[in-house]
């Protein structure tokens, strides 16, 4: 992927800069829409915990899927599902089927290190590295095998800009990333994030530990950012679901009650649990 | 705010409401009361008293409009509140009605009827029965009983109907009355607007429970 990035620059999707782009692409759900990853009767045990069961969902390209439930109901457990970070726990096991175009990613010959290029992560608490702005975008590049500066200064510049943070940090590239604040420091994250230029990006939480402003810049730019990828977000904020999804899926229990488009999930849905956890009435 | 006293806070404009419709109905029956006893101080009285009304329905909307701040309710919740903004407002629109007709009153003055109201006073008792009757179906948020009580509606469109084609009639027959046929005629056009207010909150309430709307005016 990143060598394609280096051939043709036409190729390059990290061209989201106008905040025009956002009020066209306001959620407007397409049925039509081709499916990213499929879940197919997945169920998961941390040991002997039941913690997704029999999991049916589809994640359509170009959507923001907001995951939504209480504490404990499997929903960042799903999202770390998607690029098997979940592996990471020893005492984990599965059964059933995530299908990342297509293809099963639990599957015997799933290679792990495709499928997180094509799946990149932003997690709650910002988390770069402790390294300049700069290299904190190159590391993933670098990784890929791209030395000539050139072509990492262009990703880098990219990523930036597609993350909306490139006019605040262009005249400090060479600075530790972790001068900057928690919302900058999540958009850069996000940026290096985009800088592998994957398919889809999971985000666990990624506005809890921001203040409104910088929530709302994140918000903005998940808007943005869903003309070129896929977004997959858990959130704990339901305004925030309501406000940037298309797609609502309602954990409880390991279970999905309900996923259906946000609209409906927050105007009229169809499950009295479901009404009754937007609503504030328990969780 | 809990969501306890959220609902607690709700359930206090629910009751606010109730008061507003109250209110208005009882206003309503007033005007028709001094209309039928040409009772011209009375209706000056109701004239006089149309700030109390716009005052509990703005009352109504502030509460409303914080609620909708403060707590950023969705589905039902939402659904309820801005059902309550409109119904607020068209039973303050009511109020109105009751003034207007109080107005007509004034004008009528001590002149003699030109014909028989009484199938005027037939319109104001089924209006303002259908209005009060209504108003229970949606504090009891009983759909049924709200869809039936709406198709009320059409018999008192068919009065007014009647009504219009009469004091038409009485226009060529009576020309120097003109001016009490003009009033009377309004009179018979604001209490036909009652009951479609009455059918409104049918359809609010239909609304409320299904999140859909429904036209029940037609």
């Amino acid at each position: 992927m990143v060598q394609t990035m280096m051939k043709n620059e036409n190729n390059i999707k990290l061209n989201v800069q106008s905040s025009q782009v956002v009020s066209e692409e306001l959620p407007v759900v397409k049925n039509n829409k081709s499916t990213v990853f499929g879940t197919k009767d997945f169920n998961l045990w941390y040991g002997d915990h039941h913690a997704l069961k029999e999991i049916n969902l589809d994640i359509k390209e170009n959507d923001v899927t907001a995951i939504i439930g209480p504490s404990g109901c499997g929903k960042s457990t799903y999202i770390k599902a998607l690029n098997r970070m979940v592996e990471l726990v020893p005492i984990v096991r599965t059964n059933g089927e995530i299908n990342y175009r297509g293809r099963n990613i639990f599957g015997a010959n799933y290679q792990v290190e495709e499928l997180r290029t094509k799946v990149g992560m932003v997690f709650q608490k910002p988390n770069p590295f402790p390294k300049s702005i700069y290299d904190n975008i190159a590391y993933g590049p670098r990784i890929h095998g791209i030395k000539n500066k050139k072509i990492l200064d262009e990703i880098v510049e990219k990523s930036l800009r597609g993350a909306a943070i490139w006019d605040e940090v262009k005249d400090r590239l060479n600075q530790n990333a972790y001068g900057l604040s928690g919302g900058q420091q999540q958009r850069i994250c996000i940026a290096r994030c985009l800088a592998i230029e994957p398919d889809v990006i999971l985000m666990d939480e990624p506005t809890s530990a921001l203040d409104p402003i910088s929530t709302l810049k994140v918000e903005e730019l998940v808007q943005e950012l869903k003309g070129n990828y896929s977004i997959v977000i858990v959130t704990h904020n339901m305004q925030q679901a309501a406000r940037i999804s298309d797609k609502t899926a309602f954990f409880l229990n390991g279970e999905v009650v309900e996923f259906d488009n946000t609209d409906k999930i927050f105007s009229t849905p169809k499950d009295q649990r479901t009404e009754d956890y937007i609503s504030g009435r328990f969780g | 705010m809990s969501r306890e006293r959220f609902q607690a806070e709700m359930v206090s404009v629910q009751q606010d409401f109730l008061k507003l419709c109250d209110l208005s109905i009882e206003r309503l029956e007033e005007a028709f009361t001094a209309l039928i006893n040409k009772d011209v101080e009375a209706a000056e009285d109701i004239v006089k008293r149309d700030s109390e009304i716009n005052h509990a329905e703005e009352a109504i909307n502030d509460r409303v409009i914080l609620l909708l701040t403060r707590q950023q309710p969705v589905a039902t919740d939402l659904r309820r509140l801005v059902v309550l903004l409109k119904a607020a407002a068209d039973m303050e629109r009511v109020g109105d009605y009751a003034v207007n007709i109080a107005k007509e009153t004034i004008h009528i003055g001590n002149d003699p009827f030109v014909t028989s109201i009484e199938l005027l006073e037939d319109m104001c008792t089924k209006s303002t029965q259908m209005l009060r009757q209504i108003v229970q179906a949606f504090v009891d948020e009983n759909t049924t009983k709200a869809k039936e009580l709406a198709e009320l509606d059409d018999q008192i469109d068919e009065m007014y109907g009647n009504m219009i084609k009469h004091l038409l009639r009485l226009t060529s027959i009576k020309p120097e009355s003109i001016a009490q046929i003009t009033y009377l005629s309004f009179i018979c056009r604001y209490i036909e607007r009652c009951a479609d207010l009455a059918t409104n909150l049918a359809e609010y309430l239909l609304y409320l429970k299904k999140g859909q709307r429904f036209d029940l005016n037609n």
